[in-house]
């Protein structure tokens, strides 16, 4: 099974082993399974601001829990690139591709998966990134300059293409990446 | 016709009698005398050498075993599984939008980017992977095999002389190290509990107070010895001495017994019924320990009146506190007797009589040894303030154990009491060091909190364990939410402050 793993996520062995030794550990009470409570224990992750959409990244529509494989597919979007690996025209694309990154990245916006980050959906993160650091109007004039500044077709929301042009020269490879140790 | 005897069964008789006095005889000489006079004959250590070197042997030999298979190996790293970079939220924040900005750089890049959430995002991922506080909380990964399958996740069957090395390890383990050691622990506590009782009967006096160090001792040293415990003390002249208060970090419930072998300490703690409470009393009864009824526990001014009392009456012991505690709604959980009683592996003990509930405010003292959650003898984790508002001399002392021998800490969600014990007692050996640090006091105008975390960060220093902010209790309770504001705050001030400034221009 670690073949699989090794093709489709361009995880090694080594990695899979301490990954499932990772889940097995927040696995409390053995189950084969993750649920949202299992992260919540995870201390780092409760002190992040958006750690709670970073959990509901892991349940893909309405799930309730995670098995392994698609713990390791999440985790495996933030793979480095592996610049060295030949282009192949039919094979599809890597899951710690720069496209997918982006693609993770945005669906942490967009909540309703309309394919959009409306105003509404930037000013819920902007709230529970700055909380009750900032004012509201603070926060809304944050998010209407966020659009005016990426919104190009004039729809007052940032679709997937806007988004990526937007974040174009940003070296998302290094800043969407963790490095195993070895 | 009777039954005759074959001479064969004579023989039988012959041998079984005279390799139980050779047994009984050894046992005296080499443990049991030298426990009461305190020396060593250095046995122990001979042997630890001799292990060391077997142990680096049979890893070599994996190594190469595997290599030769092209196996796996499974390479533990204590340094976790991931590179964490260990940059600020600021200057991460910053590099991001510097390569995503082609203006200017002095220009407005202080303003909210799409790009910020990388940082969360992969801050977030990477503590999914691998987080500071549960790696604590699992017992450290070996870079050598010690012979114990339960350390190591690289054992297949590699070579012929490896696996009989093994089994033969098993066979010494289980068959000649188990039994003597159950039967050392079942002496010690008896004895302790039969001296105590016995000097008890003495009236007050200098006579008294002599008569129980020596036995508290004895019982103590045995005890170690039934766990085979190779203890190096460093820097004795700062032992703590009468009406102090002893400190020290805990990694496990074997603790106690471990300082107590070297002086004589007041221990504190709630009175358990059974067994327990048989050895508590016995010990109360030769020296002045504090013990509080269950009822007592929930008062905090009356426990707090009486150790302080006890602290500074200098001709009492001192006090004996492991600080790192937290509350405990329910479980059998030990107090100082509690290693003992394991020990004699007594059932009564696991049905669960006596059970600890210690009430702890986070302003006061946590009450009793070793109980608490027990913490990876890798770090320190926040002291409680409590016990350090009392205001009499504090003792520092760090205890580090040795984990090549065996893995001494205690992860109580997974491992019940005897378990534990019962591990304990069929690894190789206990080997650790026990440092004593000069005393401390309380400065002028430092507060219990930094008190604690002077205290701390000495104790973590002198060990060379990791001084970790966490508190120990994150184990089980949910982190506060101040740690999420401290990072909101960090945000907003790289976002706001650029706010203010604009609409100052």
């Amino acid at each position: 099974q670690t073949y699989l793993f090794q093709y489709t996520f361009a995880v090694t062995p080594a990695h899979i082993k301490r990954l499932y030794k990772r889940f097995q550990a927040l696995d409390k009470g053995n189950k084969g399974y993750l649920s949202p409570q299992d992260f919540g224990s995870v201390k780092e992750l409760a002190t992040n601001p958006i750690g709670d959409r970073i959990i509901g990244a892991f349940f893909s529509q309405g799930q309730e829990t995670v098995d392994f494989h698609s713990f390791v597919r999440i985790l495996a979007h933030f793979r480095p690139l592996d610049k060295n690996r030949a282009k192949r025209p039919d094979s599809p694309e890597p899951i710690n591709s720069r496209i997918s990154k982006l693609r993770f990245a945005f669906q942490l916006y967009d909540q309703d998966n309309d394919g959009k980050i409306s105003r509404d959906e930037l000013l819920q993160v902007l709230r529970t990134m700055l909380e009750m650091q900032v004012t509201e109007e603070q926060l809304e004039s944050i998010a209407d300059r966020t659009i005016q500044e990426a919104d190009l077709d004039g729809d007052n929301a940032i679709s997937f293409d806007e988004f990526r042009k937007s974040l174009e020269k940003v070296n998302i490879e290094h800043k969407m990446s963790s490095r195993f140790l070895h | 016709m009777g039954w005759f005897p074959s001479p064969f069964d004579n023989l039988l008789c012959m041998l079984l009698g005279i390799s139980f006095t050779v047994w009984f005889t050894l046992l005296l000489v080499f443990i049991i005398v030298p426990a009461i006079f305190g020396v060593s004959f250095g046995i122990r250590r001979l042997c630890m050498k001799t292990l060391i070197k077997i142990f680096e042997w049979a890893t070599l030999r994996i190594e190469r075993g595997a290599k030769e298979k092209k196996h796996l190996l499974y390479k533990p790293y204590t340094n976790g599984i991931i590179a964490k970079e260990p940059t600020s939220l600021e200057e991460e924040i910053k590099e991001i939008r510097r390569s995503g900005s082609s203006r200017d750089l002095g220009a407005a890049s202080q303003e909210f980017e799409l790009s910020d959430i990388f940082y969360f995002c992969r801050r977030g991922m990477e503590s999914i992977m691998d987080d500071e506080v549960t790696k604590r909380f699992s017992a450290e990964e070996l870079e050598s095999w010690n012979l114990l399958t339960r350390s190591n996740y690289n054992f297949q069957y590699i070579s012929l002389r490896l696996t009989v090395l093994w089994g033969l390890g098993v066979l010494i383990r289980y068959g000649f190290l188990l039994p003597l050691r159950v039967t050392l622990a079942f002496t010690g506590v008896g004895l302790l509990v039969v001296l105590t009782t016995l000097v008890g009967c003495l009236p007050n006096g200098r006579m008294k107070s002599f008569l129980s160090e020596k036995i508290h001792l004895m019982c103590y040293r045995i005890c170690v010895r039934a766990l085979t415990a190779i203890i190096t003390y460093h820097d004795s002249e700062n032992k703590p001495k009468n009406g102090g208060i002893c400190v020290a970090n805990h990694t496990s419930p074997i603790d106690v017994i471990i300082l107590a072998s070297d002086g004589c300490y007041a221990m504190v703690g709630q009175i358990h019924g059974g067994l327990m409470g048989v050895i508590q009393r016995a010990m109360v009864k030769a020296c002045p320990h504090i013990w509080f009824e269950r009822s007592e526990v929930k008062d905090r001014h009356l426990v707090a009146k009486r150790l302080s009392d006890h602290a500074e009456d200098k001709t009492k012991l001192p006090i004996l506190i492991f600080p790192e505690g937290e509350l405990l709604k329910s479980g059998v959980h030990s107090s100082a007797i509690a290693p003992l009683a394991r020990a004699s592996g007594l059932c009564m003990w696991a049905a669960g009589i006596g059970l600890w509930e210690a009430s702890f405010s986070p302003a006061f003292l946590f009450l009793g040894l070793s109980s608490g959650t027990c913490i990876n003898n890798t770090s320190v984790m926040m002291f409680k303030k409590g016990s350090f508002e009392i205001g009499a001399t504090v003792y520092p002392v760090a205890i580090k154990y040795d984990p090549r021998f065996a893995e001494a800490f205690w992860n109580s969600s997974k491992f019940g009491m005897v378990n534990y014990l019962l591990r304990m007692m069929s690894s190789w050996a206990v080997v650790c060091s026990v440092w004593y640090l000069p005393p401390m006091h309380k400065e002028e105008g430092e507060d219990a909190v930094q008190f604690a975390n002077r205290v701390k960060a000495a104790i973590a220093r002198q060990g060379g364990l990791v001084d970790l902010l966490w508190d120990g209790g994150l184990k089980r309770d949910k982190v506060k939410d101040t740690f999420k504001e401290e990072q909101q705050k960090l945000y907003s001030k790289m976002l706001v402050g650029a706010q203010e400034d604009r609409s100052r221009s």
